[in-house]
């Protein structure tokens, strides 16, 4: 189960799929940070993919700083290893962090679930928003921006019209 | 005077599956798209229901993620067929490219044809 809204941000030191460790104090320029369970197998995610990384684009210059965090374990999922996070974040030239929870603390401590799902901090690194990034896996049919909503509401100050949905994607897989 | 039967008499009954993990939440999606299509074509068969649950049943069953549907033991993905068994969902593309995680009505309707 998730954290709840109001929970603080948990501290991690994570690596990068540019090699350096980036931790929860690097991000403390950005109004909000925003972190983003995911992985490389998973379609849900490969299915929103696209979205996130133009919402990266679009709100970086607000202060929003996006960071998706691969917790999954590469001995079942080869495809989740940390080799192949620096390859995908090279042919896909996502214009967000890429970090690797080798040993799943974040996951845990974001009690993370799903991939993808989002955890939207606010400048005192508090939790506003948790949840889906929108409300269809396909681009066509989205009707609500749930990530755009509680971005654009928490930048104006004010509280995202929906706190809290439910994440939908592949599991967390977590290790034995 | 002899009666002739219709061509659908001399018909074998088609094997209908599907395969799924549970931890992947896309099979309930790919089950109605099944039925719809199965409806469509006025397929009045049994769809089998199967749940993977180790990696020794993904192993065992060539199951290459969730969902796998097989008619008459044909995936409806050859392609994708071929991924590496494991208990994982599946990435499908649809006929406009985008990825899914069911297949697309097209796959499902010429694999039963």
């Amino acid at each position: 189960m998730s954290i709840a809204l109001g929970s603080p941000a948990p501290s991690f030191a994570l690596r990068s799929v540019d090699g350096s460790t980036r931790v929860l104090s690097d991000y403390a320029d950005a109004a909000i940070l925003v972190l983003v369970q995911s992985c490389n197998h998973c379609p849900y995610v490969l299915a929103w993919e696209g979205r996130l990384a133009a919402i990266t684009s679009d709100y970086s210059s607000r202060g929003v700083a996006v960071v998706a965090v691969n917790s999954n374990d590469p001995d079942r999922y080869p495809e989740d290893a940390y080799e192949r996070m620096c390859e995908r974040a090279v042919a896909e030239v996502f214009p967000f962090d890429y970090l690797h929870d080798e040993h799943q603390q974040l996951a845990k401590a974001l009690g993370a679930e799903r991939t993808p799902e989002v955890f939207v901090f606010d400048h005192d690194r508090t939790l506003r928003y948790h949840g889906a990034i929108d409300d269809s896996r396909d681009e066509d049919t989205v009707r609500t921006h749930f990530l755009r909503d509680a971005l654009d509401a928490l930048l104006a100050g004010t509280v995202p019209p929906a706190a809290d949905t439910p994440p939908v994607g592949c599991s967390v897989k977590w290790r034995e | 005077m002899a009666h002739e039967a219709s061509p659908d008499a001399y018909a074998l009954p088609v094997r209908i599956e599907l395969l799924y993990w549970d931890g992947c939440p896309s099979h309930p999606e790919a089950l109605a798209l099944l039925e719809d299509v199965m409806r469509s074509l006025e397929i009045d068969e049994p769809v089998s229901v199967v749940e993977v649950t180790s990696d020794a049943d993904a192993h065992r069953l060539a199951f290459p993620g969730s969902p796998t549907i097989r008619v008459d033991g044909h995936d409806v993905d050859p392609i994708g067929s071929n991924g590496r068994p494991a208990l994982t969902c599946r990435i499908y593309r649809t006929p406009e490219g985008k990825i899914s995680p069911v297949p697309s009505r097209r796959q499902v309707e010429e694999a039963l044809r």
